[in-house]
């Protein structure tokens, strides 16, 4: 197979994902192809279950019908498996989910040190390289408690990026920041996206999502309702609730 | 010198004259009550003071200072005690050397304890001047451990190994010793007593119970149901029994089911008992902090794809442990405490040894206050240094926390 063909090939595969938490069902039946280098921004109500439909991707939450399938291995009980897909996805939290007890390159350098067996010496270069690509470097021996919440946040993407991941996943990462702090975010995740990476973002960030998503996914009640370019989506939304929705969030 | 420009700089703290006046004699009835209660204060040292000096009989105490720390371990093996204290001593001095802050109180405070001791004004022929010392070189040794535990080339790894190797030792080689051995006769256990069987119980059970306890929290937690099932079931049985029965459990009815040429050592029953009781105590401490870890950190370390095994020893274990410090050690406090209960079963620890002084002479008897001050003050001496230790743990292990 020549690398153009492969390139084609969708690096995500999501067909009628199921989930359900006790009696709640939270997706109903999610279908998404994503190819290399996408941007995809995924956008909804909160309980809409764009976060839980993420989570199904890096197995964080189980789906229970359906088939997901990332870089070619589908996602099963097989523990290496799971494994092998948590390698090639980066994930930035909503609450950042920094190690308080370990120092910010720590943070970075473990992954790489315990799941890629990088010696110390490697795993600290290339952490330092990427808090410089974050913005960062002079603060790589501090604890995440010393920062403040948009440095965390860069710290969460520099750590998650030292895996050197095929996908990286954000789920809502800006909601939890100041809004003076969203902005030095938001930035490196545009410059990301600009590097070609593959990136699923979940937000409500229509800035971000116009400047660089190649598509945009409106999710209610656990379902795609739209889906399109933010083109489409913006200028000639096809559903009442994407319309009313998206009205909601950008009359302020 | 430096002024505050605009004139509004912190206000300068009162001087004592100044902080008498304002607490204690601020008007009439607070000057009567500061009067009075300093009046009570006063009788109150004078009696205590007199009492000490003149009116106790301290002869139970320094008739025999050595049973309190040995019991009847025999006189012309004491070295061996000695050079156990000593190695004892040179790691805590090494560990000072190495991880610094966190043993520095410890050190300083147990070379200080043993510079008194070594010096202390106590007319008695036993404390000969060859113990005494032996005593004092103690503090000289810790600071000698310090300087080499200093030095670049020495690692918290080889400090570790040799109080692994150390606490090995003096239990099991140096101070039983072998049968038929010229160099370290047996000593039996049952002439072992005092502080000696008091801290071998405590930091022996400590030390096991210690681990035993973390794995019982993890398996209380853990999705194997047969694992899940065990740690519940010891946890809840355990914590449901008093000390005193599970040390006659372990010393009379392990005894019975076992053949007597396989019958364990008394004092390793005793220590059995303690270990398994403080280590469901321990278990549910530590379970605590583990569910004040939020999902969050195990989830981020999991996106990354560190395994289950990697993620509780690299994240939750440390900074579960770390928050359960003040209650582990509070609960390694009464354990200290409660290893006077050995003294049922017939080991005499250092309560025990007070009982058996008593009835040692029949002009002894009326002298319980004594004794049971003296080894009070003992005890008190050893747990408040563990809650002190404890804080500065604490202190030092603070940085970052959120």
């Amino acid at each position: 197979m020549s690398e153009q063909n492969k390139d084609d090939q969708p690096i995500v595969i999501a067909r009628d994902v199921h989930k359900w938490f006790d009696n709640f069902q939270a997706l109903k039946g999610i279908n998404m192809e994503v190819k290399i280098g996408e941007v995809i921004v995924i956008f909804g109500p909160s309980g809409s279950g764009k976060s839980t439909f993420i989570r199904t991707l890096n197995r964080l939450e189980e789906h229970q019908r359906g088939t997901i399938i990332i870089d070619g291995i589908e996602l099963s009980h097989d523990v290496r498996n799971i494994e092998r897909v948590r390698r090639e996805i980066g994930m930035v939290f909503q609450q950042f989910n920094l190690f308080p007890h370990l120092t910010v390159l720590q943070n970075i350098t473990l992954a790489p040190i315990w799941v890629r067996r990088w010696s110390k010496e490697k795993a600290d270069e290339i952490a330092m390289q990427l808090l410089e690509r974050v913005g960062i470097p002079e603060q790589a021996q501090k604890f995440p408690g010393q920062l403040s919440g948009g440095q965390q946040q860069r710290v969460a993407i520099a750590r998650a990026l030292a895996m050197q991941p095929k996908i990286m996943l954000f789920d809502e990462p800006t909601s939890a920041l100041d809004p003076e702090m969203i902005k030095e975010v938001l930035d490196v995740m545009v410059e990301l996206a600009k590097s070609g990476m593959t990136m699923l973002v979940v937000t409500h960030e229509m800035g971000f999502a116009r400047a660089v998503a190649h598509r945009m996914y409106f999710f209610d009640g656990g379902l795609i309702v739209e889906s399109g370019t933010p083109d489409q989506i913006f200028k000639n939304p096809q559903q009442d609730r994407t319309k009313l929705f998206l009205s909601q969030i950008l009359s302020h | 010198m430096t002024s505050t420009s605009d004139g509004v700089g912190p206000p300068s703290p009162p001087g004592a004259m100044e902080w008498i006046r304002k607490n204690l004699f601020s008007n009439w009835y607070n000057s009567l009550l500061t009067i009075l209660g300093a009046t009570v204060v006063y009788f109150t040292l004078i009696n205590i003071i007199t009492w000490v000096f003149n009116t106790a009989d301290w002869r139970p105490v320094t008739v025999a200072p050595l049973l309190y720390l040995v019991g009847q371990y025999p006189r012309e093996e004491l070295w061996r005690a000695g050079i156990s204290l000593l190695m004892v001593t040179f790691l805590v001095g090494m560990s000072w050397g190495v991880w610094k802050r966190y043993v520095r109180a410890f050190a300083i405070f147990m070379g200080i304890l043993l510079g008194i001791l070594a010096v202390f004004p106590l007319e008695t022929t036993t404390i000969t001047l060859p113990i005494r010392a032996f005593m004092l070189i103690n503090p000289f040794l810790i600071y000698l451990g310090y300087r080499i535990g200093r030095l670049q080339s020495v690692h918290g790894r080889h400090v570790a190994t040799l109080w692994l190797i150390t606490l090995l030792l003096i239990p099991l080689v140096i101070l039983p010793g072998f049968e038929n051995s010229s160099l370290l006769p047996k000593v039996p256990t049952t002439v072992w007593g005092g502080l000696l069987i008091t801290l071998l119980l405590s930091v022996g059970g400590i030390v096991l119970s210690f681990p035993i306890g973390v794995l019982l929290a993890l398996g209380r937690r853990s999705s194997l149901p047969v694992v899940k099932l065990f740690s519940i079931f010891f946890i809840e049985v355990v914590r449901g029994v008093p000390l005193v029965t599970i040390l006659f459990m372990f010393s009379i009815i392990l005894a019975l089911f076992l053949p007597s040429e396989s019958r364990i050592d008394r004092v390793i029953r005793a220590l059995m008992g303690t270990v398994v009781f403080s280590a469901a105590y321990t278990a549910e401490n530590v379970r605590g902090g583990l569910q004040a870890i939020p999902p969050g950190q195990v989830e981020a370390a999991k996106a990354m794809g560190l395994k289950n095994f990697h993620i509780t020893i690299l994240i939750v274990l440390p900074q579960a442990l770390r928050l359960v410090i003040p209650t582990i050690v509070g609960q390694f406090i009464s354990l200290f405490k409660d290893t006077t209960l050995v003294y049922i079963v017939g080991i005499n620890d250092l309560l025990g040894i007070g009982n058996a002084v008593l009835n040692l002479n029949p002009e002894f008897v009326r002298l319980q206050m004594e004794v049971y001050l003296f080894i009070a003050v003992i005890f008190w001496v050893f747990s408040y240094f563990m809650s002190y230790a404890s804080l500065q743990l604490e202190k030092a292990l603070g940085v970052g926390e959120r």
